[in-house]
């Protein structure tokens, strides 16, 4: 089940990736760059809902600041975000994504501050990924991800590489308002969340982490304990009489491993959770591989062939949109001069044949300072997806300063 | 002591009389590469800036900022660290290699937006890097064991007189079935090489420019100049900013660091 399709990430090919910002000739000078992009939704279908649009544009601003002194031992980077969409409140929003200082000591580094933390492997379900919560309203993609405050100290060693990290200040999942598509037929009230705890969005997290690289191995293995990043949902009713869907964050513990084995042209991956909550403990795995064909055709376009299989031990679709779910997916890197790639996936459910989603995601430089970037998402109609009705294309121009 | 001493002097002819004694054309190649590498040995550490221009066969440009910083291996391939500063939209990505004579390299990239530390497949020896005219292959540390050797001829290039050695790749996933270099007899700086593809057809034509001088030891050319004879599209390589012994160790060559360049 995939009420929001799960990202696919960026292309093992240099020449494919995302970033920005603008070399300065002077490293202790403050550095700014700065993206800005203009984006549309392209719907399919007439809405269900009568508050909703066919069409939805937005416009969205990154600029990036950044310091160094110290010899670049010291640093700070300020990242700020905003979208501005053309109907959805919710969407219309502003994020601190980065506020860091960075400190290099000799065998460690300590961050202070705001930031973005990355672990897993897979492509299509990101099951170990913790430390930050989705902007979900922001792309379904599942690729945004909200600022979170952290003070993280990393111990570098022969034996691999320990992370401790302190998470004051959760972050609520971000969810389409009642304007926006990509969103079930009650809208969610994110303004009055419940949470298990009673110091609610104030609990202090807390992680540890063991990374360690081992000839063609790469592996990590983590504890948390804290706010579980997947609301709940409470059927609530209004004061006005309306019924809402109030986010309900529970506190969980959680084991997570990720390895990979990167064996000549074959990658095989695999995520495992173990997680504890309020009302049960179980485990979910995800895993799978992807073999490249390098130079297809006598070209120099690489093509990757994945297939990730996911379980959930709860196995309910409600729970988890990946409780027994195969992605087959194919990503072709032309290696040219515009870094262009596409990758398309399409993820079944094993327990409902009629549950699929097929995505197409496509990005090309133009110029040099431009991008453009497209996604097609196309849902089967089922009772288990609530956007099954909101098939789009996703066009999204960039400009890099 | 006397033993050593005796023993030191006595190198440079047991390398003379085996350059001028081989009658085998294999031997004379290996002994050329050796040469070459030895040459080349004890640099320790290094980085640079570069500058790649991509040309197509219409005169298109575009181009990449990008620096690299170097780290030498002992019996086996260096340690690289590539940052690309331009096309803005790639700025910040980082590549670490580790390679190796002739298994497989390890290779992990860093993709800032997500924050991503991906490792990724090293078969990719042959493909494009950065969309450029320049394999993966060609931009790697040069390694004896790397190859098989044959020496062809002498011939003049420009004032000197280079050594012409056709080099066969024993590594897997090459997209070469042989390369043809020409090497000074002075300094065993390479002066141009010519790539010939899997069918045996010359593919490319990298020609090296403006040697320099290092630390009194080491050359290293300014410009490279990379011509696919197949597409006629061109690459150029300019070089800036090259220190030596800038105090790089293996600690700034491990994965963390990737998350953390700049």
């Amino acid at each position: 089940m995939f009420a929001w399709i799960k990202p696919f990430r960026q292309g093992h090919n240099i020449s494919l990736i995302i970033a920005f910002m603008v070399l300065s000739p002077f490293t202790h000078a403050l550095e700014v760059s700065t993206k800005v992009g203009i984006s549309t939704y392209l719907f399919q279908h007439e809405p269900l809902y009568s508050e909703q649009h066919r069409q939805q544009w937005s416009v969205l601003a990154e600029p990036e600041f950044y310091h160094s002194w110290n010899n670049d031992l010291d640093s700070i980077i300020f990242k700020p975000y905003a979208r501005v969409d053309q109907h959805d409140k919710e969407r219309t929003h502003f994020d601190i994504r980065e506020l860091m200082w960075l400190h290099v000591g000799t065998e460690w580094e300590l961050r202070t501050g705001i930031g973005k933390v990355f672990w897993g492997v897979n492509e299509a379900n990101h099951l170990v990924d913790i430390i930050n919560q989705d902007d979900q309203v922001d792309d379904i993609s599942g690729d945004p991800k909200l600022g979170q405050a952290m003070i993280n100290l990393s111990l570098i060693r022969d034996w691999g590489i320990i992370d401790f990290f302190i998470l004051p200040g959760f972050r609520e999942r971000t969810f389409s308002g009642a304007e926006g598509r990509l969103r079930g037929p009650l809208p969610i009230d994110t303004d009055h969340a419940e949470y298990e705890s009673s110091r609610e969005e104030k609990h202090i997290d807390f992680a540890l982490r063991w990374s360690y690289t081992f000839d063609d191995y790469d592996m990590g293995l983590y504890y948390f304990r804290g706010t579980n990043r997947d609301p709940g949902f409470l059927l609530r009713e209004s004061p006005k009489g309306e019924s809402n869907l109030i986010p309900y964050y529970d506190q969980i513990d959680q084991f997570g491993l990720d390895f990979q084995a990167t064996l000549e042209a074959w990658l095989w991956k695999l995520e495992i959770l173990h997680r504890k909550d309020e009302f049960d403990h179980f485990a979910a795995v995800s895993g799978g591989l992807e073999y490249t064909f390098v130079g297809v055709m006598d070209s120099v376009t690489d093509l990757g062939v994945i297939m990730e299989y996911s379980w959930d031990e709860r196995d309910d679709p409600r729970l988890s949109q990946f409780q027994n779910d195969l992605m087959l997916g194919a990503r072709f890197a032309f290696n040219d001069a515009q870094s262009t790639e596409i990758l398309a996936g399409l993820v079944q459910d094993l327990d409902y044949s009629e549950l699929r989603s097929f995505q197409i995601e496509a990005s090309r430089r133009l110029g040099d300072d431009w991008k453009l970037n497209l996604a097609l998402r196309l849902f089967s109609d089922h009772e288990l997806n609530p956007i099954s009705n909101d098939d789009h294309l996703q066009l999204t121009l960039e400009k890099y300063f | 002591m006397k033993l050593i001493q005796s023993a030191q002097f006595a190198l440079p002819f047991l390398l003379f009389s085996a350059l001028a004694m081989a009658g085998d054309a294999e031997d004379k190649g290996l002994e050329i590469a050796k040469q070459r590498k030895a040459h080349d040995k004890g640099w320790g550490d290094s980085q640079a800036k570069m500058i790649m221009i991509l040309r197509n066969k219409n005169g298109r440009e575009s181009q990449r900022n990008i620096r690299i910083k170097s780290l030498e291996m002992e019996n086996d391939g260096d340690k690289g660290l590539t940052i690309f500063d331009r096309p803005r939209d790639v700025k910040g990505t980082a590549f670490l290699s580790f390679s190796h004579s002739l298994g497989n390299d390890d290779q992990w990239l860093y993709l800032p937006a997500l924050k991503r530390v991906k490792r990724i497949s090293s078969k990719n020896k042959s493909g494009p890097f950065m969309g450029s005219e320049f394999a993966y292959e060609d931009l790697s540390s040069f390694e004896i064991e790397k190859y098989s050797y044959k020496y062809l001829s002498d011939e003049k290039c420009g004032e000197l007189n280079c050594y012409k050695v056709e080099n066969k790749p024993l590594y897997k996933h090459s997209g070469y079935t042989k390369i043809i270099s020409w090497l000074d007899d002075q300094e065993y700086r390479v002066h141009k090489t010519e790539y010939y593809d899997r069918k045996g057809s010359l593919l490319k034509t990298l020609s090296f420019k403006g040697y320099q001088q290092y630390k009194n030891k080491y050359w290293r050319a300014d410009q490279y100049m990379m011509l696919n004879h197949q597409t006629g599209k061109s690459t150029q390589l300019t070089w800036s900013d090259y220190k030596f012994s800038v105090g790089l160790t293996a600690k700034d060559f491990n994965k963390n660091v990737l998350k953390r360049i700049r």
